[in-house]
């Protein structure tokens, strides 16, 4: 039992479960702060995952699987764009239409380029992201009881430490750059952005372009990093336990990263829980996965603390008063 | 600055989800030339496949059984204002109605016992969304958030209640065994049976009776009784509502309940019709493809029992295109799909400046 | 005092500006001095707010010239305003809730890439404002929190950031209580006083005659004069801003009063911000007559009317309808019950709704009705019967109750809520602004169904900004301001005397 939730494997497991769900965390906290509601952050990042594991494959080489799924990931973003900001189109609509898209076309063209039924081929090792070793962990590794537990900030992919470097930058600019102010207000209160002579839609424009690369990040770590190729509906609806761990941050990045930790642990210590059993009995290990759905629920019902959405979110910007 | 609204009503209901379904297609077609095929025979062959044959159409009727049911659970929830996303879960938890009635009473006949089951698949599917609905009308919770974790969480549920208890011992696949209490005939086992007919393979079973007379229970409800009247009203104008005397919140429930209801009869011609088990995951996306339905649709019931068919053919034929191209797997349809729920809904109103330039032109 | 200041600070020549049919304004021109607090005064849609919005660049006039300083200039987008130093406080706050004081305040004037610099300039200088002009605000205080006289003066103090040399304000104390109001002019005496200029859109009188140095009247998008504040009097404005107007002739008998059938007593109701809307009112309708309430919207009187139709519950005070207090009941399905009739006073939001046929939106209330269908069925084929027999009636065209009710004019709409409303033969109806939008033809008509019902000895309760309509129909004349009743008059009361209890002005004080 121990072994399952405190183990340093389960700490170090749940670092990288949490890293997609946190870039696709700050991916919608970057969109929904300009007040574009992004429910297709899922599909992105299954899109981001399938071009990075496909363009790995086919160019040997981290760096272009990456650009490549950045690349992809924008222009499902931009759709999503033009849908919500141009076109004043339904979010919620363009959001459900951007994650079928993404796991229909993923399928179809993994299996017209590769016929292996939507997978992609299993990457080898020099189109892998470096590994990153903290300097001088090799010898805390030995410490008896708490070397283990302190190796687990080592070793890692180093999209692992950019996703967590991205949150401090993602809380830095929000709070102290012009961006992120204009960013912030048009989220509210676009009217008052617009008064004060400023692009709503230029805001909400980069805003989303940001959440199309933090989603191709997403996707990348997930297919490239995590397991080494692609499989269909690999996201496995991680795109929207990024959501419940935004709105359980009420949309603020630090918050969020702790709230993408703690799902990340549920899912680390979930698997780790599959077919174990306690004496005669097998551990239910659905409970632990429905978890952060259940907390989000109960935190959205207003039972656990309040979350406030940004006040404009969702809402197409009219000029007309 | 009144661009909207102002079209006459053939253009509205006819031409422009004509021009969108077009654009849909279109962006189909370039898919099918990126894989290095002919968007028009691929076309044809879907169709051939759908409707070219007895076993291609009951295949087609099989799924816009499902589709009717969702498409239908997603347009009361719209006729309410709200955006009800979580058909899915809400037809997957009723599952657990349709299988614990059709196994727990099975010693009972079977008049006795279908309807029962029937009913609980609807109570269950009702529940699942019933819950949202209390949480956005007395708590503020959104109702489009709630209804995607309820998916999630009715899929976890659903898993450790098949496995856990509907799972008879020693059997290996997660599965309940056969629900043989409600067993619910398909045409082709009636046709064998009653007519000494013999009907090609298919799954397709009386339940589409029960979907044809949900899409005629939904218009009668919407549009024939007072309470159909307030939900129109509370969904088309909140404020006129309020002033007419009818509560908003009280309303969003029902409505749920309603919606969720629907849903739930999914159940009905999968575990009980198709299936005659507990299945993992045994919606498959339906909840999803009604979105799609209603959306099409216009939310009106007879537009919906269209749209189901239409994508029941959309799914029939893919099936049938991967048999006829090996590379061409049935995820093509989850992609044609989604294009049109983008052209459809998210971009509706992208064809709408120019119809108006046409429109208006003489005017001003 | 430099050569300068002789100059105005802003002309505006000629400006002409249609809203389709609508003409809000013709031919204005105006010259604000530089210096000076200049009020711009007239009744609802007099064209006030549509021309500062073109001076702030919302709307571009159709014809025109503005002037800076002498020197012609064009305003195309709020951008090109501020530049020139024109700074604008709307009626409706351009405030970011959850933002700090500061961060409001630098918002759009951030100067660099980070915003700690223009933070750290931006509180010196609140401070400096803060002494100079009386504008106190705890710059790390959240506009949310703060009450709605402080959030004004953040955006007084957002445009002063911005080095305005002219403000604008929008009609800035239909939000502040009279304490609140009374500081704000002072703030507005020390930025004239430190060479500011000050444009203070309103139509309350009293205001006028506190702080302006000049007015302009304006009345159905004309100018109708310019005059200085110092030679002119509360009751020369009031009859500039009415005008003369010719009455609508309406055949009508003498009143013949019954018993008494709504009785409100010392009603209050008070906004999510705690301001008096509805500021302990009494008032009494009878059998058989027509009490009108004048006032200038915005008063009190749709609140009012909320109030007596459940859609609001009062925060005290009692509403008496045959002998019940429906005031405590806050549900108008139960108030229809009871015989009240409601038409509102925003037809396109609550009277029909659009997306509905006109047959279900001639049913908006009343659908429960074992009439139109037993239990719980809704009986198609009487909904459209009555509905036919309604727009016959009532001379609805197109007579034809399948077609959506957005597609109606406004004349005809009104008609289908007026007939569904006076059909159901209420003891009680309650009516605001009847007439709003309507033809003359239909106006017309609508007047006389209205007289009719009274004939027929119900009780009939007005709300009108239509000063013309209260006087050709009532039988008694309420005049609410701020939320109070001022007084009241009886039909062929003297039209300025009206006029002053509607500006807010007791005929003893003024």
């Amino acid at each position: 039992m121990f072994d399952i939730f405190f183990s340093p494997e389960t700490l170090a497991s749940t670092i990288r479960m949490s890293v997609p769900l946190i870039l696709a965390c700050l991916a919608g906290l970057w969109s929904e702060r300009s007040g574009i509601v992004d429910i297709g952050l899922e599909g992105k990042m299954l899109a981001a995952a399938f071009t990075a594991a496909a363009a790995g494959a086919y160019f040997q080489s981290p760096w272009i699987a990456l650009v490549m799924a950045i690349a992809v990931s924008i222009g499902f973003s931009l759709i999503h764009g033009y849908a919500s900001i141009n076109q004043g189109g339904n979010q919620v609509v363009s959001g459900v239409a951007i994650n079928m898209l993404a796991a229909g076309l993923a399928v179809v063209l993994g299996n017209e380029w590769f016929k292996e039924g939507g997978r992609t081929p299993p990457l080898p090792p020099e189109s892998q992201f470096p590994v990153f070793t903290m300097p001088g962990f090799d010898s805390i590794a030995a410490i008896p009881v708490i070397g283990p537990y302190l190796n687990i900030l080592s070793g890692h992919s180093i999209l692992v430490y950019l996703a967590f470097v991205l949150v401090a930058v993602t809380a830095w600019a929000l709070a102290r750059t012009r961006f992120g102010l204009r960013l912030r207000a048009v989220g509210e209160n676009p009217h008052a952005v617009d008064t004060a002579g400023i692009s709503v839609m230029l805001l909400r424009y980069q805003a989303v372009v940001i959440a199309g690369v933090l989603c191709g990040l997403a996707g990348t770590y997930l297919s490239v990093a995590l397991q080494g190729s692609f499989v269909r509906d690999m996201s496995a609806g991680r795109g929207f336990m990024a959501l419940a761990a935004l709105i359980f941050a009420s949309w603020r990045a630090w918050p969020a990263l702790w709230a993408c930790l703690l799902f990340g642990y549920l899912q680390a210590a979930g698997l780790r829980m599959q077919g174990v059993k306690l004496g005669d009995v097998e551990i239910p290990v659905q409970f632990i996965n429905m978890l952060p759905y259940v907390m989000t629920v109960v935190l959205l019902a207003g039972f656990i603390g309040k979350s406030i959405p940004p006040r404009a979110s969702g809402t197409p910007y009219v000029k007309d008063r | 600055m009144s661009s909207r609204g102002e079209l006459p009503t053939w253009v509205d209901v006819g031409l422009i989800p004509a021009l969108n379904l077009l654009l849909a297609l279109a962006a189909t077609s370039i898919i099918f030339l990126l894989i290095g095929e002919n968007p028009f025979e691929c076309l044809w062959i879907m169709l051939k496949g759908a409707v070219g044959s007895l076993k291609g159409w009951s295949y087609l009727l099989y799924y816009a059984t499902n589709f009717i049911f969702t498409g239908l659970c997603v347009a009361v929830a719209f006729h309410a204002g709200l955006f009800n996303i979580g058909g899915e879960g809400q037809a997957y938890f009723a599952g657990l109605g349709a299988a614990t009635v059709g196994l727990g009473l099975e010693f009972l006949p079977w008049p006795i016992v279908i309807p029962l089951a029937i009913l609980a698949s609807m109570l269950c599917g009702a529940f699942w969304a019933w819950v949202p609905g209390v949480l956005q009308a007395k708590r503020g919770s959104h109702i489009v958030i709630t209804t995607i974790m309820f998916n999630f969480i009715a899929s976890s549920l659903m898993v450790y209640l098949i496995n856990y208890w509907f799972r008879p011992v020693g059997k290996m696949a997660v599965e309940s065994r056969e629900v043989s209490g409600a067993y619910i005939l398909s045409f082709r086992e009636i046709a064998r049976q009653f007519f000494d007919y013999r009907l090609p393979a298919s799954p397709l079973n009386l339940t589409i009776f029960l979907a044809l007379a949900a899409a005629w229970a939904v218009w009668y409800f919407l549009w024939r009784t007072k309470l159909g009247y307030e939900i129109r009203a509370v969904g088309l104008n909140t404020e006129a509502a309020i002033y007419g005397g009818y509560k908003p919140g009280h309303i969003i429930m029902i409505a749920m309940a309603v919606s969720g209801g629907l849903a739930g009869l999914v159940a009905v011609n999968e575990v009980l019709g198709a299936q005659h088990r507990l299945l993992l995951e045994y919606v498959q996306g339906a909840g999803f493809v009604g979105i799609a339905v209603a959306l099409m649709g216009r939310n009106h019931p007879i537009g919906i029992v269209l749209a189901a068919m239409l994508f029941g053919l959309l799914y029939q034929g893919g099936t049938e295109l991967s048999f006829a191209k090996q590379h061409i797997n049935r995820d093509m349809v989850v992609v044609i799909q989604g294009l049109i729920i983008l052209f459809m809904g998210a971009l509706e109103q992208a064809f709408r400046p120019w119809l108006n330039a046409f429109f208006f032109k003489a005017e001003d | 005092m430099t050569a300068g200041s002789t100059t105005p600070a802003i002309e505006l020549i000629g400006i002409d500006k249609r809203f389709g049919s609508v003409h809000a304004n013709k031919d204005v021109t105006v010259a604000i001095g530089q210096g000076s607090i200049h009020g711009i005064i007239g009744e609802n849609g007099a064209g006030k707010s549509t021309l500062m919005s073109i001076l702030f660049g919302f709307y571009a006039a159709d014809k025109g010239e503005i002037k800076y300083r002498g020197k012609p200039v064009r305003i195309k987008t709020s951008t090109d305003a501020i530049a020139l130093g024109i700074g604008m406080v709307h009626q409706h706050f351009m405030l970011v809730d959850p933002f700090t004081v500061l961060e409001n305040v630098v918002l759009g004037a951030e100067g660099g890439a980070l915003i700690g610099p223009a933070l750290a300039k931006a509180r010196t200088e609140l401070t400096r404002l803060a002494k100079d002009y009386e504008l106190d605000v705890d710059p790390d205080a959240l506009v949310g929190d703060l009450p709605v006289g402080l959030q004004q003066r953040v955006e007084i103090l957002k445009a002063l950031f911005r080095q305005a040399d002219v403000l604008i304000l929008d009609e800035p104390t239909g939000v502040l209580t009279p304490d609140e109001a009374d500081h704000l002019f002072r703030i507005l005496g020390t930025l004239r006083d430190q060479g500011k200029t000050v444009i203070l859109i309103t139509h309350k009188l009293r205001e006028i005659m506190a702080i302006t140095d000049h007015v302009t009247v304006m009345r159905r998008g004309e100018v109708v004069a310019t005059l200085e504040t110092a030679n002119t009097s509360v009751e020369e404005l009031a009859e500039a801003m009415v005008g003369r107007r010719v009455l609508l002739h309406v055949e009508k008998g003498p009143a013949t009063p019954g018993e008494v059938v709504l009785d409100v007593r010392n009603v209050t109701w008070k906004d999510k911000n705690g301001v008096a809307r509805v500021d302990n009112v009494s008032l009494q309708v009878r059998k058989g007559e027509i009490v009108g309430i004048a006032g200038v919207s915005g008063n009190g009187q749709s609140e009012l009317l909320d109030c007596i139709a459940g859609i609001t519950r009062p925060n005290s005070g009692q509403i008496i309808f045959e002998g019940k207090d429906i005031g405590s009941l806050g549900d108008p399905a139960h108030v229809r019950a009871e015989g009240l009739a409601h038409v509102p006073e925003d037809r396109q939001h609550r009277g029909l709704i659009k997306n509905f046929d006109a047959s279900e939106s001639a049913i908006l209330g009343w659908h429960r009705s074992e009439d139109l269908g037993k239990g719980f069925r809704l009986d198609r084929t009487k909904v459209i019967a009555r509905a036919r027999a309604e727009m016959e009636e009532f001379d609805v065209r197109p007579p034809d109750p399948f077609l959506k009710s957005g597609k109606f004019s406004g004349g005809n709409q009104q008609k289908i809520i007026i007939a569904r409303e006076i059909k159901s033969n209420p003891d009680l109806l309650i009516v605001g602004q009847p007439t709003r939008g309507v033809d003359i033809g239909a106006i017309e008509f609508i007047h006389k169904r209205i007289i009719a019902l009274r004939d027929a000895g119900k009780a009939i309760l007005l709300v009108s900004v239509e000063l013309d309509e209260i006087r050709s129909l009532s039988d008694r004349i309420i005049v609410m301001f701020a939320g109070r009743v001022m007084g009241e008059r009886g039909p062929d009361a003297d039209e300025r005397d009206i006029g002053l209890l509607m500006a807010g002005v007791h005929k003893d004080a003024a």
